[in-house]
């Protein structure tokens, strides 16, 4: 059996061409952790560079109107580039240069891995393409957009579904042929060994500052963490630091989608996933009884993935990990409800664990203490959002702008 | 050696001694594109005109190693409605009717859901004479292989330039049937440079087993296949036959191979 394996999840199936890169970047990523001065220098990157340590903000408004159980929100949206995405690929960025590798390629689904690589390719000076499943180009062209000023190229995936395990797909079939001095940054703790858990490895400053700022600000340990799970790097960022901790409950939430019975969802490990291999590691996976994986569904794009990472299936199974999934209703309620509660905008992918969080508040012990992962912001979602909440002044400003491109094409005025 | 190394062996003789240059041509398809139906036709044209070997490629939803025309095929298929169970039943009817071997090709969910143990025992049941699974590589394979000996199913190896002398050498000993020896780094359907770099690879290879050689990836072309001889064994085209056939059908499938044939 090859290594890279949680419980029976996890492991490198890749194709054989792979199997070198896959070998030199797993000791490279050896030696780095062995490295003090690896960690050092990316602590100071992550100040410096990313305004790391992210605050950990009580919620004062919701915690009263919980009945004083004290919740916390963990700000991961402001990290630089607006999520923790950040955290992961400013550490792969510092491996690239120890590689000697001059070309990045990424794959994206809501954009906020696309643009964070993007980033990190122009700070350190790399070449980038990302590739970005074509439906989600649609409905994420605000972080297309950015990508592109930051010099990148996005490559719309057309085969497929179009959305991100199509753009999976074609990142690996770029980097068969690319290895060579190309680096793939996975954007979540998934794949083939050793990105699942060199993914949790550079996330895991979330939960080692969530440790030390809750130890501060109430003294002792939260009773419950929330945190939205698609590939499931934020919730294994936080919960890494607390997993010996058995009194802390950690609950990951899934895209609920339209509902679990309505087949439209992205739930594996809270829905009805399967044990599966594919993108090179085994996992629960969204599949049809043939082994075929099925179309996803969630208003947030960067939770519509068929697979999880294998680290947390084993901690599902293994009893320490509870899931939940939260609907694309219930997630635009909550959206709301934590824009006017907190003035904080979080992505549609956080809201998640916000409703979750906030669906189970009422039933919580008196005394609680919850954190919140709020793994990014949620302006990039204004248009998805101002759909599901129909605002008719986004509409006329929508339609205004539209009408004036479209004489600004007939006219051939700038 | 297993029959099916028997068989290739026995083959590329006869063509020795009847003057014929000592390469065996393989080819691919994928099962459901565009129709089961258009398979049986194409399949025909090709044992017609002289392709020894066969690899059925069961479709995949993430067919990761392949490029984007197998790709594309493997989408239709899927969106066409095709299933697993009519794969397995065409590569019985196929082997029933034709005397050449065939493969079947893909990736290890497929196998995984159905139970890889019942899916390779059915494989043998109904007549295949081998499995290539590249997302299975040989760590991960173990028992599969096992089982595949116990059944009499070659599981086809793959070695690349990538792989280093030791790896190549562990593969090669785990080898049966044929070593599938993949010309270049990146997928399926891009054009290959018949370099001397190609060769050493494959000299590499043969030193590290005994089974017969096939090299694929790129291989598109008359000449492709003659810079082969005396190399490899056996030239596996496929993306080339795929993109032929949606653009003249079965039968200039046919006129291809035919093509091939005369070198």
């Amino acid at each position: 059996m090859s290594q890279g394996y949680h419980g029976a999840f996890g492991g490198a199936f890749i194709p054989e061409i792979l199997r070198e890169t896959f070998r030199q970047l797993t000791e490279a990523y050896r030696t780095a952790r062995r490295d003090p001065t690896f960690w050092d220098d990316y602590l100071r990157l992550m100040e410096n560079y990313s305004g790391r340590p992210t605050p950990l903000t009580l919620a004062e408004n919701i915690s009263q109107e919980f009945g004083g159980r004290r919740v916390y929100i963990k700000r991961e949206d402001l990290n630089h580039t607006g999520a923790h995405k950040a955290n992961n690929v400013m550490g792969q960025g510092l491996l690239v240069k120890r590689m000697g590798k001059h070309r990045v390629i990424a794959e994206t689904g809501a954009g906020q891995h696309g643009m964070a690589t993007a980033t990190m390719a122009a700070r350190m000076g790399l070449e980038c393409v990302i590739y970005m499943g074509a439906e989600d180009v649609e409905r994420q062209r605000p972080n297309v957009f950015w990508m592109e000023q930051l010099g990148a190229r996005v490559v719309p995936v057309t085969s497929g579904s179009k959305t991100l395990k199509d753009a999976i797909n074609e990142a690996l079939r770029d980097w068969v042929g690319s290895m060579d001095d190309t680096h793939y940054v996975l954007g979540t703790a998934c794949g083939a060994h050793p990105f699942p858990e060199m993914v949790a490895w550079f996330q895991s400053i979330i939960g080692e500052e969530a440790r030390r700022q809750i130890l501060a600000q109430e003294g002792r340990l939260p009773t419950h963490i929330y945190a939205c799970v698609g590939g499931g790097s934020n919730a294994l960022g936080i919960f890494q630091a607390f997993l010996e901790d058995t009194g802390v409950e950690l609950v990951g939430v899934e895209a609920g989608g339209h509902g679990l019975a309505t087949g439209k969802h992205a739930a594996r490990l809270a829905g009805d996933g399967v044990i599966g291999v594919a993108h090179g590691y085994k996992t629960y996976f969204l599949q049809d009884a043939d082994g075929q994986m099925r179309d996803t569904h969630s208003v947030a794009a960067g939770l519509d993935y068929v697979g999880v990472s294998p680290i947390l299936s084993h901690l599902r199974d293994a009893g320490r990990v509870r899931f939940a999934a939260a609907t694309d209703h219930e997630v635009v309620a909550a959206l709301k409800r934590l824009m006017r509660a907190e003035g904080i905008i979080p992505a549609l992918e956080s809201s998640h664990a916000v409703a979750q969080a906030l669906k189970e508040l009422p039933r919580l012990p008196p005394d609680a203490v919850v954190i919140i992962n709020l793994s990014g912001r949620g302006d990039k979602d204004i248009f998805t959002v101002a759909d599901a909440i129909d605002d008719p002044g986004w509409r006329h400003f929508i339609r205004a702008k539209a009408t004036q491109y479209a004489n600004r094409d007939t006219t051939g005025a700038t | 050696m297993t029959s099916l190394e028997r068989h290739l062996r026995d083959t590329l003789t006869r063509r020795r001694q009847n003057g014929a240059a000592p390469i065996l041509l393989m080819s691919h398809l994928v099962l459901g594109y565009p129709s089961l139906e258009e398979n049986r036709r194409v399949i025909a044209a090709m044992v017609a005109q002289g392709v020894d070997l066969i690899e059925l490629q069961i479709p995949f939803s993430e067919p990761i190693a392949d490029g984007p025309v197998i790709a594309m095929a493997n989408q239709a298929s899927l969106d066409r409605g095709f299933r697993v169970e009519e794969g397995l039943a065409f590569l019985g009817e196929m082997v029933q009717r034709h005397a050449v071997p065939f493969l079947l090709m893909t990736y290890y969910n497929i196998l995984h859901a159905r139970g890889w143990e019942p899916f390779i025992r059915q494989t043998a049941a109904l007549g295949g004479s081998g499995l290539i699974v590249p997302d299975l590589p040989l760590d991960e394979a173990g028992s599969a292989i096992s089982l595949c000996r116990e059944v009499g199913v070659d599981w086809i190896q793959l070695m690349t330039p990538t792989t280093p002398e030791q790896r190549l050498a562990e593969i090669g000993a785990a080898a049966a049937g044929l070593c599938y020896c993949v010309a270049r780094k990146g997928v399926t359907g891009r054009q290959t440079a018949f370099d001397s770099a190609i060769y050493a690879f494959l000299a590499r290879c043969r030193a590290a087993t005994s089974v017969p050689l096939a090299l694929g990836f790129g291989v598109k072309t008359g000449d492709d296949v003659r810079n082969l001889v005396g190399k490899a064994d056996i030239a596996v085209v496929g993306t080339a036959a795929i993109e032929i056939h949606r653009t003249g059908g079965a039968e200039a499938v046919g006129d291809f191979f035919k093509t091939l044939k005369t070198i």
